[in-house]
């Protein structure tokens, strides 16, 4: 094993252990590694739900299309509030290296907000959809439509959900090793949904509306 | 033995002593991540509407700014690099990417040819037609 000469480096290279030669990989590892592939499995999922959008996308059975449905201006927003709040996501795992309290509750508090205006945003499109006679049952590419974007959004509703838990986790034990392994494989969950997204409003909304 | 490999966790910005000291700081490299989505999300949106180009190239177009995106947010959000650090996410990864590209690319693929074997009439066996 070639190690630096200083002590210094000696000490930090112990605190990392790795697979090869210090034994086992450290909890925070294995977590996390075993979350990616949890999210990998997610998006497989979510690709067979694309796959069905995909192949039934203008199976309209003479009801509306995504030409008529779709509203370019709302989407925008939903995309920019959610790339948002995967930045301010990415600026809260900062804070959490550096033990920061308040600048953690202000980027979880952006983050929250920015993820319920989405979905707020979703919501009241799947509403003025319903209320126009274009629900799920209305043909199948609207139930593709609902089903895709719709398991989206429970998604970010999950996410919401987990990162309050997670901020009274924070107040009540502080920064401990478990605390930090949980907030890390929420930033994994809440950059995959943002992955997702991407995929979703070029797919669903962008191509959607092409002539 | 000169290489000891450190493995990291998904997610984590890289954990090498030698790498640490000439790396951009965190909020650099998220800055650079959110300024590049969002240059390629307005791209976009401008060429889904767009007069100026052909529109037989713009769902392609498309395609290729999404999988840029979504580049962009592997590396700059979720810090997934070619290091050794890095290898097991990596091939995790590849792992996902080329399941994907079977269920999607089959099922079109798939669905595409039976409508094609299907033509007794089009207003029959269309799949548009039916619900």
């Amino acid at each position: 094993m070639n190690i630096a000469v200083t002590a210094d480096d000696e000490v930090r290279y112990e605190a990392r252990p790795s697979a090869t030669e210090l034994g086992p990989a450290s909890k925070r590892i294995v977590v996390g590694y075993g979350f990616w592939i949890f999210l990998l499995s997610d998006i497989v999922m979510f690709s067979a739900f694309f796959a069905a959008y995909a192949v039934l996308a203008h199976a309209t059975a003479g009801g509306p299309g995504g030409m008529q449905l779709f509203n370019q201006r709302s989407v925008a927003i939903e995309t920019v509030c959610l790339l948002v709040s995967s930045y301010t996501c990415g600026l809260m795992s900062l804070a959490i290296d550096r033990s920061q309290y308040g600048r953690t509750y202000l980027t979880a508090f952006i983050t929250f907000v920015l993820g319920a205006l989405f979905l707020t945003l979703e919501v009241r499109e799947f509403a003025g959809m319903i209320a126009m006679g274009a629900g799920p049952q209305r043909s199948a590419f609207l139930s593709a439509f609902f089903t895709l974007v719709g398991c989206h959004g429970l998604h970010v509703t999950a996410g919401l959900v987990w990162l309050v838990v997670m901020m009274a986790q924070v107040a009540i034990r502080g920064f401990s090793a478990t605390v930090e392994r949980r907030l890390l494989c929420f930033s994994l969950f809440w950059h995959a949904l943002d992955i997702v997204w991407v995929w979703l409003f070029t797919v669903v909304y962008l191509m959607g509306v092409l002539p | 033995m000169t290489d000891t490999q450190y493995d990291r966790a998904p997610g984590d910005a890289s954990a090498l002593p030698d790498v640490e000291r000439d790396t951009p700081s965190g909020m650099l490299i998220y800055t650079i991540g959110l300024v590049l989505a969002v240059v390629l999300t307005a791209m976009s949106f401008w060429v889904a509407n767009t007069s100026l180009l052909w529109v037989g190239g713009v769902s392609l177009g498309l395609t290729v700014l999404a999988i840029a995106q979504m580049g962009i947010h592997l590396v700059f959000f979720l810090h997934v690099t070619t290091g050794p650090d890095n290898t097991n996410n990596v091939m995790a990864l590849a792992f996902g990417v080329l399941i994907v590209a079977l269920v999607v690319v089959g099922s079109l693929l798939i669905m595409a040819d039976l409508n094609d074997s299907m033509m007794p009439g089009p207003e029959l066996m269309n799949l548009q037609m039916q619900h």
